[in-house]
């Protein structure tokens, strides 16, 4: 069976013979799905530091009334940058990274369908975040204002057009997301071919584990939903840069397109970047609980109607705009479906957890944590998709608490548990479980500090994206313990990044399969050979791993 | 199936355990598919666009003074039969191809190119005309705006075909284009076919949608 013997390679080890320039060279050349994901992750980790400083300074300015930390224009660049870079910088790459890195893996592929095509989209990326950032240099223009983007993580017309926003950062925004974006799509229609065509012999549809169809999915909405902001932006640089009338509303431009355009690609994007967290606890919740997941069929099923819906929902950003009710009407009920699907995920989770043995380790403390934070998100969700109830907070810090509880209660952690479980396979070394555990109740503690109270201070009529506000609102105490919370996160990343350099040279050698885990990509070496699996592995269910660890009890004899 | 389940029930080496059949999709043609879906979006979003804002404008001129085809540039219809039938050509050349027949595919492929070149020149008279004549750039209002965008980014993607189809065309001259190249190219055809049939999107919104 094996006619190629293991490598002994792990991924940061090095022929010593090579100098540090080859070595450079390998990762820079490389169209190498695992390499790339490795990158992916990386590049997104390091972007996921600058934004949480650039979170880190706004609630030190809010920390109390009238604080001078930074003033309103740097602030409004802090909260654009934040967004921006989380969203594309942060949660774009690491979830096409992670899927990079493990969909061959899983499906018993030895890379994806256009290995060159991937590398292209990593260093659109790439290229696309530094463009961004490079604006806190390059954009003075020839006016002298302005440096990094200032316009929202949106960029609402018409305050993006040359008149309102003089200098070059909205173009860098622009430019910046545009080029990262094309490296999305093309890495999703990558994602696409290689599911459908690179599965291993008898990995039928139905026997894929749900990490690669919810990354199917994922990949189809990529495809979708991101053009049309290509478009738009198009049409908004060509507003500044030829004078074109698209987005100004002096010259009879429409500034509810803009908004309808973001939003037809900003909703569905909400549900690119949560469907990876949804298959990264489908994975990590049966192996920690020693049970299949329960209703595998629903929770495809479910996976498919959340992503048809999230195509039909994005005027629920829109409520507060005036549109006729009927419009508002049928966009709350859409989005209130959509709660339905996402229902059945949650329901199915919890029944895979019922009388299951649970192992409290670290991937699963932070999938469980996923399940709780995901569901108040999802709650205050159906809560902002009533009419109403969204008009009284809309735009408020009840909003901000909101989205933080997906985002980062939700895919954060989930990518977290990810990294916990996975990491092993990656360098072929364990992360610290005590370190683990540190890392994640502190981000726990941290992260329900922070933005728990932000649900408060919404209600009691906080707008967001104030740079200061007076002493007599009676916001002082939710802002005060929202900022402290983050000394708590700031805590639990040093531990993260302490147990990953740690664990980088120090780490307990993982072996191939440290989970007792039955997915293919554990059947190969930690870190896989170049070219995944000596021999393509045949599957007759969906617990490949299973099968071969039971041979008495297969699971193909019930599926 | 149950009998080969019972048989195996012992020692149950999972090799006798049923294996799904393999399917055969080529994955350069579903990775050439997944492009068109996401040109169609992008597409879409800029002939919504153009939807959106027709007679809106605050100023001339106006679409159905310089745009109806009933009127003027009935070049346009002539350019849009250029168009459409290169794409008759291109499935007559990879047929040829499919056969074998190098020298076929080669007049198939040129006339295709042609006929493609032809409808670009077409585009370039036209708007000469409109920006000249009718003194509509894409700065003068809302219809230009729209105008140039979505027939220029349509233009773009036939410059693009047209470039592809030259390197193949090329390669075919130098004698590298074998019969085992069919699946390659029946994929860039799927790509023209694509911007055809944009054009017959872009055409109806924009010539007849818009004038009316």
């Amino acid at each position: 069976m094996t006619i190629l013997e293991k490598p002994k390679q792990t991924l940061h080890t090095k022929d010593p013979n090579a100098s540090f320039l080859s070595y450079m060279h390998q990762w820079i050349a490389t169209s190498d799905h695992k390499k790339l994901g490795v990158m992916y992750v990386t590049t997104g980790l390091l972007f996921f530091l600058i934004g949480g400083l650039e979170a880190a300074m706004m609630r030190w300015q809010l920390a109390w009334s009238g604080m001078d930390v930074v003033g309103p224009e740097e602030f409004n660049r802090l909260f654009t940058m934040h967004g921006t870079t989380m969203v594309f910088l942060v949660g774009m790459p690491i979830l096409l990274g992670v899927a990079n890195y493990l969909v061959p893996l899983m499906i018993g592929a030895r890379d994806l369908a256009f290995p060159r095509l991937n590398a292209f989209g990593f260093w659109l990326f790439f290229f696309g975040g530094l463009l961004l950032y490079f604006s806190y240099f390059g954009a003075q223009g020839l006016y002298g204002m302005g440096s990094a983007p200032d316009v929202g993580w949106f960029a609402y017309a018409p305050l993006t057009e040359r008149t309102f926003s003089r200098g070059h950062s909205t173009d860098y925004w622009i430019l910046g997301i545009g080029i990262s974006g094309f490296g999305s799509i093309a890495t999703g229609i990558n994602l696409i071919t290689t599911i459908l065509t690179m599965r291993c012999p008898g990995m039928s549809l139905m026997k894929m584990p749900l990490f690669v169809w919810l990354m199917f999915i994922d990949a189809i909405l990529i495809m979708i939903a991101m053009p049309p902001l290509t478009a738009a932006q198009i049409m908004l640089l060509f507003d500044r840069w030829l004078g074109a009338h698209f987005f100004d509303t002096q010259g009879g431009g429409s500034a509810v397109l803009w908004q309808n355009l973001f939003w037809f690609f900003g909703h569905p994007e909400v549900y690119i970047l949560i469907l990876p967290a949804f298959a990264y606890v489908s994975e990590i919740i049966p192996v920690f609980s020693r049970k299949v997941i329960f209703g595998y069929p629903l929770m495809v099923a479910a996976t498919i109607a959340i992503g048809f819906i999230s195509l039909g929902v994005w005027v629920h950003h829109m409520f507060a705009l005036g549109l006729s009710p009927m419009v508002n009407a049928i966009f709350m009920g859409s989005t209130m479906l959509i709660a339905v699907p996402t229902g059945i995920k949650m329901f199915n989770w919890i029944a895979t957890l019922y009388g299951g043995r649970i192992r409290f380790q670290t991937p699963m403390l932070f999938s469980l944590g996923f399940l709780t934070q995901f569901l108040l998100g999802g709650l205050t969700g159906i809560m902002l998709a009533v009419v109403p109830f969204d008009w009284q907070v809309s735009d408020s810090y009840f909003v901000v608490g909101h989205f933080h509880y997906v985002l980062f209660g939700g895919l954060v952690f989930s990518i977290f548990a990810a990294i916990y479980y996975w990491m092993p396979k990656v360098t072929g070394r364990m992360l610290s479980e005590t370190l683990g555990k540190w890392h994640f109740w502190l981000l726990f503690i941290g992260f329900n500090l922070t933005f728990g109270p932000m649900h408060v201070s919404g209600m009691l009529g906080m707008p967001r994206r104030i740079y200061t506000y007076h002493p007599d609102r009676g916001w002082e105490l939710w802002n005060l313990l929202s900022s402290i919370g983050v000394l708590f996160q700031i805590a639990a990343i040093l531990f993260f990044t302490y147990n990953v350099l740690n664990s980088l040279f120090k780490g307990k050698k993982a072996g191939d399969d440290p989970w007792d885990a039955w997915t293919l990509e554990w059947e190969t070496t930690s870190p896989p050979p170049e070219y995944n699996f000596p021999e393509i592995p045949t599957v007759h269910s969906r617990r490949p791993l299973w099968d071969k660890k039971h041979p008495e009890d297969p699971d193909w004899k019930y599926e | 199936m149950t009998q080969a389940t019972a048989k195996s029930m012992p020692s149950a080496s999972t090799m006798e355990a049923p294996v799904a059949p393999r399917r055969n999709l080529n994955r350069g043609k579903l990775g050439m598919a997944c492009l068109i879906c996401s040109e169609i979006t992008f597409f879409g979003t800029l002939l919504a666009t153009y939807l959106f804002y027709i007679g809106r404008d605050i100023s001339g001129p106006y679409p159905q003074d310089v745009l109806d085809i009933s009127v003027a540039p009935m070049k346009v219809v002539f350019n849009s039969i250029f168009l459409l039938t290169s794409s008759i050509w291109i499935v007559l050349a990879v047929k040829a191809l499919r056969k074998g027949r190098i020298k076929t595919f080669a007049c198939w492929w040129l006339l295709t190119i042609l006929f493609g070149v032809e409808f670009l020149v077409g585009t370039g008279m036209e708007w000469y005309g409109l920006i000249v004549d009718d003194g509509l750039t894409i700065r003068t209002n809302l219809f230009g705006s729209g105008f140039y965008t979505v027939v220029g980014f349509h233009a773009g993607h036939v410059c693009c075909g047209l470039i592809l189809l030259t390197i193949i065309f090329i390669l075919t001259l130098c004698g590298y284009m074998h019969k085992r190249h069919t699946h390659k190219v029946d994929m860039l055809s799927w790509y023209w076919h694509f911007v055809d049939g944009i054009w017959i999107a872009v055409f109806t919104i924009v010539y007849i949608l818009g004038t009316a």
